[in-house]
Protein backbone atom coordinates (compact mmCIF):
# COMPACT_ATOMS: atom_id res chain seq x y z
CA UNK A 1 0.00 0.00 0.00
CA UNK A 2 1.18 3.52 -0.78
CA UNK A 3 1.23 6.35 1.74
CA UNK A 4 1.84 9.97 0.99
CA UNK A 5 1.04 13.62 1.27
CA UNK A 6 -1.25 15.79 -0.78
CA UNK A 7 -1.19 19.54 -0.67
CA UNK A 8 -3.80 22.03 -1.77
CA UNK A 9 -1.25 24.83 -1.86
CA UNK A 10 -3.32 27.50 -0.14
CA UNK A 11 -1.75 30.63 1.28
CA UNK A 12 -3.51 30.96 4.62
CA UNK A 13 -2.58 33.33 7.44
CA UNK A 14 -1.39 31.66 10.63
CA UNK A 15 -4.20 32.61 13.03
CA UNK A 16 -1.91 32.48 16.07
CA UNK A 17 0.34 35.30 14.88
CA UNK A 18 -1.59 36.67 11.88
CA UNK A 19 1.44 36.09 9.68
CA UNK A 20 0.80 35.25 6.02
CA UNK A 21 3.55 33.51 4.09
CA UNK A 22 4.59 35.04 0.78
CA UNK A 23 3.90 33.08 -2.38
CA UNK A 24 7.58 32.29 -2.62
CA UNK A 25 7.63 30.97 0.94
CA UNK A 26 4.56 28.84 0.32
CA UNK A 27 5.91 27.38 -2.92
CA UNK A 28 9.24 26.57 -1.26
CA UNK A 29 7.33 25.12 1.69
CA UNK A 30 5.51 22.71 -0.61
CA UNK A 31 8.88 21.57 -1.98
CA UNK A 32 10.26 21.17 1.55
CA UNK A 33 7.20 19.08 2.44
CA UNK A 34 7.78 16.82 -0.56
CA UNK A 35 11.45 16.36 0.30
CA UNK A 36 10.50 15.59 3.89
CA UNK A 37 8.00 13.00 2.65
CA UNK A 38 10.78 11.15 0.87
CA UNK A 39 13.14 11.55 3.83
CA UNK A 40 10.74 9.88 6.26
CA UNK A 41 9.93 7.01 3.92
CA UNK A 42 6.58 8.03 2.45
CA UNK A 43 5.77 6.97 -1.11
CA UNK A 44 3.82 9.78 -2.77
CA UNK A 45 3.65 13.57 -2.98
CA UNK A 46 0.71 15.10 -4.84
CA UNK A 47 0.14 18.77 -5.53
CA UNK A 48 -3.13 20.52 -6.24
CA UNK A 49 -3.69 22.71 -9.28
CA UNK A 50 -5.39 26.07 -8.88
CA UNK A 51 -5.73 29.20 -10.93
CA UNK A 52 -6.94 31.70 -8.37
CA UNK A 53 -5.68 33.24 -5.14
CA UNK A 54 -5.06 32.29 -2.36
CA UNK A 55 -3.56 29.21 -4.03
CA UNK A 56 -0.04 29.02 -5.50
CA UNK A 57 0.30 25.79 -7.52
CA UNK A 58 -0.87 26.82 -11.00
CA UNK A 59 1.97 24.98 -12.72
CA UNK A 60 2.20 21.46 -11.27
CA UNK A 61 4.76 19.98 -13.64
CA UNK A 62 7.17 22.85 -12.98
CA UNK A 63 7.00 22.08 -9.29
CA UNK A 64 7.02 18.30 -9.69
CA UNK A 65 9.94 18.46 -12.12
CA UNK A 66 11.94 20.41 -9.57
CA UNK A 67 11.02 17.93 -6.84
CA UNK A 68 11.89 15.05 -9.16
CA UNK A 69 15.42 16.41 -9.49
CA UNK A 70 15.85 16.50 -5.73
CA UNK A 71 14.36 13.10 -4.86
CA UNK A 72 15.05 9.51 -5.79
CA UNK A 73 12.15 7.32 -4.75
CA UNK A 74 9.18 9.60 -4.27
CA UNK A 75 6.25 9.11 -6.63
CA UNK A 76 5.03 12.45 -7.96
CA UNK A 77 1.35 12.99 -8.48
CA UNK A 78 -1.41 15.58 -8.60
CA UNK A 79 -4.53 16.23 -6.57
CA UNK A 80 -5.98 17.12 -8.94
CA UNK A 81 -5.11 17.90 -12.57
CA UNK A 82 -7.90 19.92 -14.13
CA UNK A 83 -9.07 17.75 -17.00
CA UNK A 84 -11.82 20.26 -17.79
CA UNK A 85 -9.99 23.54 -18.28
CA UNK A 86 -6.53 22.31 -19.32
CA UNK A 87 -5.97 21.44 -22.94
CA UNK A 88 -5.60 17.63 -23.01
CA UNK A 89 -2.82 18.04 -25.56
CA UNK A 90 -0.81 20.09 -23.08
CA UNK A 91 -1.49 17.58 -20.27
CA UNK A 92 -0.27 14.77 -22.53
CA UNK A 93 2.93 16.65 -23.31
CA UNK A 94 3.66 18.03 -19.84
CA UNK A 95 3.26 14.77 -17.96
CA UNK A 96 5.11 12.67 -20.54
CA UNK A 97 7.96 15.17 -20.19
CA UNK A 98 7.79 14.81 -16.43
CA UNK A 99 7.82 11.01 -16.74
CA UNK A 100 11.13 11.14 -18.60
CA UNK A 101 12.71 13.57 -16.15
CA UNK A 102 11.47 11.61 -13.13
CA UNK A 103 12.34 8.19 -14.56
CA UNK A 104 8.73 7.11 -14.46
CA UNK A 105 7.94 8.23 -10.91
CA UNK A 106 4.74 9.93 -12.08
CA UNK A 107 1.04 9.40 -11.96
CA UNK A 108 -1.90 11.83 -12.11
CA UNK A 109 -5.26 12.35 -10.57
CA UNK A 110 -7.91 13.92 -12.76
CA UNK A 111 -10.43 16.33 -11.30
CA UNK A 112 -12.93 18.80 -12.66
CA UNK A 113 -12.33 21.80 -10.45
CA UNK A 114 -15.28 23.51 -8.84
CA UNK A 115 -14.33 27.18 -9.05
CA UNK A 116 -16.87 28.70 -11.45
CA UNK A 117 -14.83 31.57 -12.93
CA UNK A 118 -11.83 29.35 -13.74
CA UNK A 119 -13.84 27.79 -16.55
CA UNK A 120 -14.49 31.01 -18.49
CA UNK A 121 -10.97 32.23 -17.74
CA UNK A 122 -9.79 29.19 -19.68
CA UNK A 123 -12.45 29.53 -22.36
CA UNK A 124 -14.81 26.87 -21.01
CA UNK A 125 -18.25 26.60 -19.44
CA UNK A 126 -18.73 24.97 -16.03
CA UNK A 127 -22.10 23.60 -17.09
CA UNK A 128 -20.18 21.39 -19.51
CA UNK A 129 -17.91 20.13 -16.67
CA UNK A 130 -18.75 16.44 -16.95
CA UNK A 131 -18.75 16.51 -20.76
CA UNK A 132 -15.38 18.27 -20.78
CA UNK A 133 -13.99 15.65 -18.40
CA UNK A 134 -15.25 12.87 -20.68
CA UNK A 135 -14.09 14.27 -24.01
CA UNK A 136 -10.76 15.65 -22.81
CA UNK A 137 -9.81 12.47 -21.02
CA UNK A 138 -10.74 10.28 -23.97
CA UNK A 139 -8.45 12.42 -26.14
CA UNK A 140 -5.66 12.39 -23.55
CA UNK A 141 -5.68 8.60 -23.50
CA UNK A 142 -5.37 8.44 -27.26
CA UNK A 143 -2.53 10.97 -27.31
CA UNK A 144 -0.56 8.79 -24.90
CA UNK A 145 -1.38 5.50 -26.62
CA UNK A 146 -1.35 6.31 -30.34
CA UNK A 147 1.69 7.81 -32.03
CA UNK A 148 -0.33 9.71 -34.62
CA UNK A 149 -3.75 11.04 -33.70
CA UNK A 150 -6.46 12.48 -35.90
CA UNK A 151 -9.31 13.63 -33.78
CA UNK A 152 -12.40 15.82 -33.77
CA UNK A 153 -14.51 16.79 -30.78
CA UNK A 154 -16.70 19.52 -29.34
CA UNK A 155 -14.36 21.41 -27.06
CA UNK A 156 -11.06 22.04 -28.87
CA UNK A 157 -9.84 22.44 -32.41
CA UNK A 158 -9.53 19.19 -34.38
CA UNK A 159 -6.19 17.43 -34.70
CA UNK A 160 -4.96 15.97 -37.97
CA UNK A 161 -1.89 13.77 -37.91
CA UNK A 162 -0.78 15.05 -34.50
CA UNK A 163 1.96 13.39 -32.46
CA UNK A 164 2.24 14.40 -28.83
CA UNK A 165 5.89 14.62 -27.80
CA UNK A 166 7.74 13.33 -25.96
CA UNK A 167 6.11 9.92 -26.20
CA UNK A 168 5.37 8.39 -22.79
CA UNK A 169 8.43 6.81 -21.16
CA UNK A 170 8.90 3.22 -22.39
CA UNK A 171 5.60 3.58 -24.24
CA UNK A 172 3.82 3.37 -20.88
CA UNK A 173 1.35 6.18 -20.11
CA UNK A 174 1.24 7.37 -16.50
CA UNK A 175 -1.33 5.63 -14.34
CA UNK A 176 -4.41 7.80 -13.84
CA UNK A 177 -6.70 8.23 -10.85
CA UNK A 178 -9.98 10.05 -11.02
CA UNK A 179 -10.84 12.17 -8.04
CA UNK A 180 -14.40 13.00 -7.18
CA UNK A 181 -16.24 13.84 -4.01
CA UNK A 182 -19.78 13.44 -5.15
CA UNK A 183 -20.15 12.93 -8.90
CA UNK A 184 -21.10 9.34 -9.71
CA UNK A 185 -20.25 10.04 -13.35
CA UNK A 186 -16.57 10.33 -12.39
CA UNK A 187 -16.64 7.05 -10.46
CA UNK A 188 -18.15 5.60 -13.63
CA UNK A 189 -15.40 7.11 -15.76
CA UNK A 190 -12.70 5.58 -13.55
CA UNK A 191 -14.49 2.23 -13.65
CA UNK A 192 -15.02 2.34 -17.40
CA UNK A 193 -11.30 2.73 -18.12
CA UNK A 194 -10.12 0.50 -15.28
CA UNK A 195 -8.33 3.51 -13.79
CA UNK A 196 -7.98 4.31 -10.09
CA UNK A 197 -10.62 6.12 -8.09
CA UNK A 198 -9.65 8.57 -5.36
CA UNK A 199 -12.06 9.97 -2.82
CA UNK A 200 -10.64 12.92 -0.95
CA UNK A 201 -12.63 11.76 2.05
CA UNK A 202 -11.77 14.85 4.07
CA UNK A 203 -14.82 17.02 4.35
CA UNK A 204 -17.58 14.44 4.15
CA UNK A 205 -18.98 11.75 6.42
CA UNK A 206 -17.59 8.25 5.95
CA UNK A 207 -20.90 6.88 4.75
CA UNK A 208 -20.75 9.09 1.67
CA UNK A 209 -17.23 7.87 0.83
CA UNK A 210 -18.42 4.29 1.31
CA UNK A 211 -21.21 4.72 -1.24
CA UNK A 212 -19.00 6.34 -3.88
CA UNK A 213 -16.30 3.68 -3.56
CA UNK A 214 -18.87 0.88 -3.60
CA UNK A 215 -20.33 2.29 -6.79
CA UNK A 216 -16.86 2.50 -8.39
CA UNK A 217 -15.96 -1.06 -7.39
CA UNK A 218 -19.20 -2.48 -8.77
CA UNK A 219 -18.89 -0.60 -12.03
CA UNK A 220 -15.20 -1.61 -12.32
CA UNK A 221 -16.33 -5.24 -12.28
CA UNK A 222 -19.24 -4.47 -14.62
CA UNK A 223 -16.82 -3.11 -17.22
CA UNK A 224 -14.78 -6.31 -17.05
CA UNK A 225 -11.57 -5.14 -15.37
CA UNK A 226 -11.71 -7.66 -12.55
CA UNK A 227 -13.60 -8.30 -9.36
CA UNK A 228 -14.80 -5.35 -7.27
CA UNK A 229 -12.09 -6.09 -4.69
CA UNK A 230 -9.44 -5.67 -7.39
CA UNK A 231 -10.36 -2.10 -8.24
CA UNK A 232 -7.77 0.57 -7.38
CA UNK A 233 -8.92 2.85 -4.58
CA UNK A 234 -7.25 5.85 -2.95
CA UNK A 235 -8.40 7.93 -0.01
CA UNK A 236 -7.49 11.23 1.52
CA UNK A 237 -7.35 12.01 5.17
CA UNK A 238 -6.25 14.83 7.40
CA UNK A 239 -4.65 14.68 10.76
CA UNK A 240 -2.93 16.70 13.42
CA UNK A 241 -0.86 14.83 15.97
CA UNK A 242 0.98 15.40 19.20
CA UNK A 243 2.20 12.91 21.80
CA UNK A 244 -1.05 13.12 23.69
CA UNK A 245 -4.41 14.07 22.32
CA UNK A 246 -5.12 17.03 24.64
CA UNK A 247 -1.95 18.69 23.45
CA UNK A 248 -2.91 18.08 19.81
CA UNK A 249 -6.40 19.51 20.30
CA UNK A 250 -5.10 22.57 22.17
CA UNK A 251 -2.52 23.37 19.53
CA UNK A 252 -4.73 22.71 16.50
CA UNK A 253 -7.93 24.39 17.72
CA UNK A 254 -7.07 27.99 16.71
CA UNK A 255 -6.09 26.73 13.27
CA UNK A 256 -9.31 24.77 12.92
CA UNK A 257 -11.49 27.59 14.22
CA UNK A 258 -10.11 30.10 11.74
CA UNK A 259 -9.37 27.99 8.68
CA UNK A 260 -11.27 29.13 5.59
CA UNK A 261 -12.38 25.55 4.94
CA UNK A 262 -13.37 24.45 8.43
CA UNK A 263 -13.76 27.51 10.58
CA UNK A 264 -16.80 29.35 11.82
CA UNK A 265 -19.05 26.31 11.44
CA UNK A 266 -19.12 23.12 13.49
CA UNK A 267 -16.82 22.75 16.46
CA UNK A 268 -13.55 20.82 16.17
CA UNK A 269 -15.19 18.04 18.18
CA UNK A 270 -18.23 17.85 15.89
CA UNK A 271 -16.07 17.93 12.79
CA UNK A 272 -13.73 15.17 13.97
CA UNK A 273 -16.72 13.05 14.91
CA UNK A 274 -18.51 13.52 11.59
CA UNK A 275 -15.58 13.49 9.14
CA UNK A 276 -12.23 11.67 8.93
CA UNK A 277 -10.32 14.65 10.42
CA UNK A 278 -8.34 13.22 13.33
CA UNK A 279 -6.73 15.44 15.93
CA UNK A 280 -4.96 13.44 18.60
CA UNK A 281 -2.14 11.05 19.39
CA UNK A 282 -0.34 8.99 16.73
CA UNK A 283 -2.18 5.96 18.10
CA UNK A 284 -5.54 7.64 17.46
CA UNK A 285 -4.49 8.48 13.92
CA UNK A 286 -3.46 4.86 13.38
CA UNK A 287 -6.79 3.55 14.63
CA UNK A 288 -8.84 6.02 12.60
CA UNK A 289 -6.91 5.35 9.41
CA UNK A 290 -7.19 1.59 9.84
CA UNK A 291 -10.95 2.03 10.15
CA UNK A 292 -11.06 3.38 6.57
CA UNK A 293 -10.53 -0.19 5.42
CA UNK A 294 -13.85 -1.10 7.02
CA UNK A 295 -15.46 1.71 5.05
CA UNK A 296 -14.07 1.04 1.56
CA UNK A 297 -12.40 -2.39 1.68
CA UNK A 298 -8.67 -3.07 1.20
CA UNK A 299 -7.30 -0.15 -0.75
CA UNK A 300 -4.14 0.99 -2.46
CA UNK A 301 -3.26 4.56 -1.60
CA UNK A 302 -3.67 6.75 1.47
CA UNK A 303 -2.77 10.42 1.16
CA UNK A 304 -2.71 12.82 4.09
CA UNK A 305 -3.34 16.53 3.99
CA UNK A 306 -0.86 17.99 6.47
CA UNK A 307 -0.15 21.58 5.42
CA UNK A 308 -3.61 23.00 5.98
CA UNK A 309 -5.30 25.76 7.93
CA UNK A 310 -2.27 28.05 7.97
CA UNK A 311 0.00 25.74 9.99
CA UNK A 312 3.59 27.01 9.83
CA UNK A 313 6.10 24.96 7.84
CA UNK A 314 8.04 23.98 10.95
CA UNK A 315 4.94 22.38 12.46
CA UNK A 316 4.02 20.65 9.20
CA UNK A 317 7.48 19.12 8.94
CA UNK A 318 7.21 17.88 12.53
CA UNK A 319 3.86 16.35 11.63
CA UNK A 320 5.36 14.53 8.66
CA UNK A 321 8.18 13.27 10.89
CA UNK A 322 5.60 11.77 13.25
CA UNK A 323 3.66 10.38 10.30
CA UNK A 324 6.72 8.74 8.76
CA UNK A 325 8.30 7.50 11.98
CA UNK A 326 5.39 6.50 14.19
CA UNK A 327 2.25 6.15 12.10
CA UNK A 328 2.96 4.80 8.62
CA UNK A 329 5.23 1.90 9.68
CA UNK A 330 2.41 0.62 11.89
CA UNK A 331 -0.16 1.21 9.14
CA UNK A 332 1.94 -0.75 6.63
CA UNK A 333 2.11 -3.66 9.02
CA UNK A 334 -1.54 -3.57 10.07
CA UNK A 335 -2.98 -3.05 6.58
CA UNK A 336 -0.98 -6.06 5.37
CA UNK A 337 -2.63 -8.30 7.97
CA UNK A 338 -5.62 -10.07 6.50
CA UNK A 339 -5.17 -8.44 3.11
CA UNK A 340 -6.21 -11.01 0.50
CA UNK A 341 -3.41 -11.96 -1.87
CA UNK A 342 -5.45 -10.96 -4.93
CA UNK A 343 -5.86 -7.35 -3.85
CA UNK A 344 -3.41 -5.63 -6.19
CA UNK A 345 -1.01 -2.82 -5.37
CA UNK A 346 -1.48 0.52 -7.11
CA UNK A 347 0.08 0.32 -10.58
CA UNK A 348 3.49 1.98 -10.98
CA UNK A 349 5.60 2.65 -14.03
CA UNK A 350 7.53 -0.57 -13.41
CA UNK A 351 4.44 -2.72 -12.99
CA UNK A 352 2.76 -1.23 -16.06
CA UNK A 353 5.91 -1.68 -18.11
CA UNK A 354 6.10 -5.33 -17.01
CA UNK A 355 2.49 -5.86 -18.08
CA UNK A 356 3.24 -4.24 -21.42
CA UNK A 357 6.28 -6.43 -21.99
CA UNK A 358 4.31 -9.58 -21.18
CA UNK A 359 1.50 -8.65 -23.55
CA UNK A 360 3.98 -7.66 -26.30
CA UNK A 361 5.84 -10.99 -25.99
CA UNK B 1 -48.18 6.55 4.60
CA UNK B 2 -45.82 9.24 5.82
CA UNK B 3 -46.89 12.84 6.32
CA UNK B 4 -44.20 15.34 7.32
CA UNK B 5 -44.78 18.91 8.48
CA UNK B 6 -41.91 21.40 8.57
CA UNK B 7 -42.48 24.22 11.00
CA UNK B 8 -40.08 27.17 10.98
CA UNK B 9 -41.49 29.08 13.94
CA UNK B 10 -38.94 30.48 16.34
CA UNK B 11 -40.77 30.88 19.64
CA UNK B 12 -42.00 28.05 21.86
CA UNK B 13 -44.87 27.59 21.62
CA UNK B 14 -45.27 29.20 18.24
CA UNK B 15 -48.28 30.05 16.12
CA UNK B 16 -46.44 28.52 13.18
CA UNK B 17 -46.19 25.18 14.99
CA UNK B 18 -49.83 25.49 16.00
CA UNK B 19 -50.82 25.92 12.35
CA UNK B 20 -48.56 23.05 11.26
CA UNK B 21 -50.21 20.76 13.81
CA UNK B 22 -53.72 21.77 12.75
CA UNK B 23 -52.91 21.17 9.08
CA UNK B 24 -51.27 17.81 9.80
CA UNK B 25 -54.27 16.80 11.85
CA UNK B 26 -56.61 17.82 9.03
CA UNK B 27 -54.74 16.00 6.25
CA UNK B 28 -54.00 13.00 8.49
CA UNK B 29 -57.66 12.79 9.52
CA UNK B 30 -58.81 12.81 5.91
CA UNK B 31 -56.37 10.05 4.99
CA UNK B 32 -57.35 7.96 8.01
CA UNK B 33 -61.01 8.41 7.10
CA UNK B 34 -60.13 7.05 3.67
CA UNK B 35 -58.68 3.94 5.27
CA UNK B 36 -55.03 4.97 5.05
CA UNK B 37 -52.51 4.23 7.76
CA UNK B 38 -50.87 7.60 8.43
CA UNK B 39 -47.69 8.35 10.31
CA UNK B 40 -47.14 12.05 11.00
CA UNK B 41 -43.83 13.71 11.87
CA UNK B 42 -43.35 17.38 12.65
CA UNK B 43 -39.90 18.87 12.11
CA UNK B 44 -39.09 21.97 14.15
CA UNK B 45 -36.44 23.77 12.13
CA UNK B 46 -35.58 25.85 15.20
CA UNK B 47 -34.05 22.76 16.81
CA UNK B 48 -31.87 22.32 13.72
CA UNK B 49 -30.84 25.98 13.35
CA UNK B 50 -27.15 25.44 14.15
CA UNK B 51 -27.05 22.23 12.11
CA UNK B 52 -28.53 24.09 9.14
CA UNK B 53 -25.85 26.79 9.41
CA UNK B 54 -23.14 24.14 9.75
CA UNK B 55 -24.37 22.35 6.66
CA UNK B 56 -24.24 25.61 4.73
CA UNK B 57 -20.56 26.07 5.56
CA UNK B 58 -19.37 22.44 5.45
CA UNK B 59 -21.54 21.05 2.66
CA UNK B 60 -22.85 18.05 4.61
CA UNK B 61 -25.59 17.66 7.22
CA UNK B 62 -24.87 16.65 10.82
CA UNK B 63 -26.79 13.46 11.74
CA UNK B 64 -30.02 15.00 13.18
CA UNK B 65 -30.36 17.29 10.17
CA UNK B 66 -29.65 14.42 7.78
CA UNK B 67 -32.52 12.52 9.42
CA UNK B 68 -34.84 15.53 8.98
CA UNK B 69 -33.86 15.97 5.32
CA UNK B 70 -34.44 12.25 4.71
CA UNK B 71 -37.84 12.50 6.37
CA UNK B 72 -38.83 15.39 4.11
CA UNK B 73 -37.62 13.80 0.89
CA UNK B 74 -39.05 10.40 1.84
CA UNK B 75 -42.51 11.67 2.85
CA UNK B 76 -45.61 10.96 0.81
CA UNK B 77 -46.84 14.45 1.56
CA UNK B 78 -45.28 17.60 2.97
CA UNK B 79 -46.68 20.55 4.90
CA UNK B 80 -44.38 23.57 4.94
CA UNK B 81 -45.15 26.39 7.38
CA UNK B 82 -43.14 29.55 7.94
CA UNK B 83 -43.62 32.78 9.82
CA UNK B 84 -43.54 35.86 7.59
CA UNK B 85 -40.32 37.79 8.12
CA UNK B 86 -39.54 40.97 6.19
CA UNK B 87 -42.10 40.35 3.48
CA UNK B 88 -41.18 36.71 2.83
CA UNK B 89 -40.49 33.30 4.36
CA UNK B 90 -38.00 33.34 7.22
CA UNK B 91 -34.31 32.96 6.42
CA UNK B 92 -34.13 29.78 8.45
CA UNK B 93 -37.02 28.26 6.50
CA UNK B 94 -35.32 29.09 3.20
CA UNK B 95 -31.95 27.82 4.42
CA UNK B 96 -33.53 24.49 5.36
CA UNK B 97 -35.03 24.07 1.92
CA UNK B 98 -31.78 25.25 0.31
CA UNK B 99 -30.25 22.02 1.64
CA UNK B 100 -32.69 19.80 -0.20
CA UNK B 101 -31.52 18.36 -3.48
CA UNK B 102 -33.34 20.25 -6.26
CA UNK B 103 -34.70 16.99 -7.69
CA UNK B 104 -35.73 15.43 -4.39
CA UNK B 105 -39.23 16.93 -4.15
CA UNK B 106 -40.25 16.43 -7.77
CA UNK B 107 -43.94 15.59 -7.88
CA UNK B 108 -44.33 15.55 -4.11
CA UNK B 109 -47.69 16.79 -2.79
CA UNK B 110 -47.01 19.94 -0.76
CA UNK B 111 -49.25 22.19 1.28
CA UNK B 112 -47.82 25.65 1.99
CA UNK B 113 -48.83 27.81 4.92
CA UNK B 114 -47.64 30.89 6.77
CA UNK B 115 -48.33 32.90 9.90
CA UNK B 116 -48.04 36.60 10.56
CA UNK B 117 -49.17 39.47 12.70
CA UNK B 118 -51.59 40.87 10.15
CA UNK B 119 -53.48 39.54 7.17
CA UNK B 120 -51.75 42.11 4.94
CA UNK B 121 -48.88 39.66 4.35
CA UNK B 122 -51.02 36.76 3.18
CA UNK B 123 -49.84 36.99 -0.44
CA UNK B 124 -46.40 35.86 0.75
CA UNK B 125 -47.84 32.40 0.15
CA UNK B 126 -48.35 33.20 -3.51
CA UNK B 127 -45.31 35.32 -4.30
CA UNK B 128 -42.72 33.49 -2.19
CA UNK B 129 -43.72 29.99 -1.08
CA UNK B 130 -45.52 28.77 -4.16
CA UNK B 131 -42.69 29.78 -6.56
CA UNK B 132 -40.12 28.15 -4.25
CA UNK B 133 -41.91 24.80 -4.47
CA UNK B 134 -42.66 25.31 -8.14
CA UNK B 135 -38.91 25.56 -8.70
CA UNK B 136 -38.51 22.28 -6.79
CA UNK B 137 -41.19 20.79 -9.09
CA UNK B 138 -43.37 19.83 -6.18
CA UNK B 139 -47.12 19.66 -6.68
CA UNK B 140 -48.53 22.41 -4.47
CA UNK B 141 -52.20 22.09 -3.53
CA UNK B 142 -54.44 24.99 -4.60
CA UNK B 143 -55.36 26.15 -1.10
CA UNK B 144 -52.52 27.79 0.79
CA UNK B 145 -53.29 28.68 4.40
CA UNK B 146 -52.38 31.97 6.00
CA UNK B 147 -53.08 32.55 9.67
CA UNK B 148 -52.88 36.10 11.03
CA UNK B 149 -53.01 36.58 14.78
CA UNK B 150 -56.65 37.67 14.57
CA UNK B 151 -57.62 34.45 12.74
CA UNK B 152 -57.04 32.41 15.87
CA UNK B 153 -59.94 34.24 17.53
CA UNK B 154 -62.48 34.77 14.79
CA UNK B 155 -64.68 32.85 12.42
CA UNK B 156 -65.37 33.63 8.80
CA UNK B 157 -67.45 36.47 7.48
CA UNK B 158 -69.77 36.83 4.53
CA UNK B 159 -66.84 37.11 2.10
CA UNK B 160 -64.34 34.50 3.33
CA UNK B 161 -64.25 31.28 5.25
CA UNK B 162 -62.65 31.23 8.68
CA UNK B 163 -59.30 29.60 9.47
CA UNK B 164 -60.78 26.20 10.45
CA UNK B 165 -62.56 25.90 7.12
CA UNK B 166 -59.41 26.81 5.20
CA UNK B 167 -57.41 24.28 7.19
CA UNK B 168 -60.04 21.62 6.44
CA UNK B 169 -60.10 22.40 2.74
CA UNK B 170 -56.29 22.50 2.39
CA UNK B 171 -55.92 19.28 4.40
CA UNK B 172 -58.46 17.53 2.19
CA UNK B 173 -56.69 18.67 -0.96
CA UNK B 174 -53.35 17.38 0.32
CA UNK B 175 -54.86 14.09 1.46
CA UNK B 176 -56.53 13.53 -1.91
CA UNK B 177 -53.28 14.16 -3.77
CA UNK B 178 -51.30 11.92 -1.42
CA UNK B 179 -53.78 9.09 -1.81
CA UNK B 180 -53.48 9.13 -5.61
CA UNK B 181 -49.69 9.47 -5.59
CA UNK B 182 -48.99 6.82 -2.97
CA UNK B 183 -49.72 3.94 -5.33
CA UNK B 184 -46.79 4.72 -7.64
CA UNK B 185 -43.94 4.57 -5.12
CA UNK B 186 -41.75 2.10 -3.24
CA UNK B 187 -38.37 1.66 -4.94
CA UNK B 188 -37.11 -1.77 -3.92
CA UNK B 189 -33.53 -1.03 -5.01
CA UNK B 190 -30.84 0.68 -2.97
CA UNK B 191 -29.34 4.00 -4.05
CA UNK B 192 -26.31 2.37 -5.61
CA UNK B 193 -28.40 0.10 -7.81
CA UNK B 194 -30.50 3.02 -9.01
CA UNK B 195 -27.33 4.98 -9.76
CA UNK B 196 -25.79 2.04 -11.56
CA UNK B 197 -28.76 1.80 -13.84
CA UNK B 198 -28.53 5.48 -14.70
CA UNK B 199 -24.78 5.23 -15.26
CA UNK B 200 -25.20 2.45 -17.80
CA UNK B 201 -26.57 5.13 -20.09
CA UNK B 202 -23.35 7.14 -19.97
CA UNK B 203 -20.83 6.43 -22.64
CA UNK B 204 -17.18 7.22 -22.09
CA UNK B 205 -15.67 5.72 -25.21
Amino acid sequence: MQFGIFSVGDVTPDPTDARTPSERERIKAMVAIALKAEEVGLDVFATGEHHNPPFVPSSPTTMLGYIAARTERLLLSTATTLITTNDPVKIAEDYAMLQHLADGRVDLMMGRGNTGPVYPWFGQDIRQGINLAKENYALLRRLWREDVVSWEGKFRTPLQGFTSTPRPLDGVPPFVWHGSIRSPEIAEQAAFYGDGFFHNNIFWPADHTRQMVRLYRRRYAFHGHGRPEEAIVGLGGQVFMRKNSQEAVREFRPYFDNAPVYGHGPSLEEFTEQTPLTVGSPQQVIERTLSFRETVGDYQRQLFLMDHAGLPLKTVLEQIDILGEEVVPVLRKEFAIGRPADVPDAPTHESLRAVREVSAA
Amino acid sequence: MKLVAVSAGLSTPSATRLLADRLAESAGGELAAGGQDVETEVIEVRELAVAVANNLVTGFPPPPLAAALDAVTGAHGLIAVTPVFTASYSGLFKSFFDLIDPDALTGKPVLVAATGGTARHSLVLEHALRPLFAYLRATVVPTAVYAASEDWGSGGDEYTEGLPARIRRAGAELAALMATRAVEREPAEDDITVLERRLSDLRFD
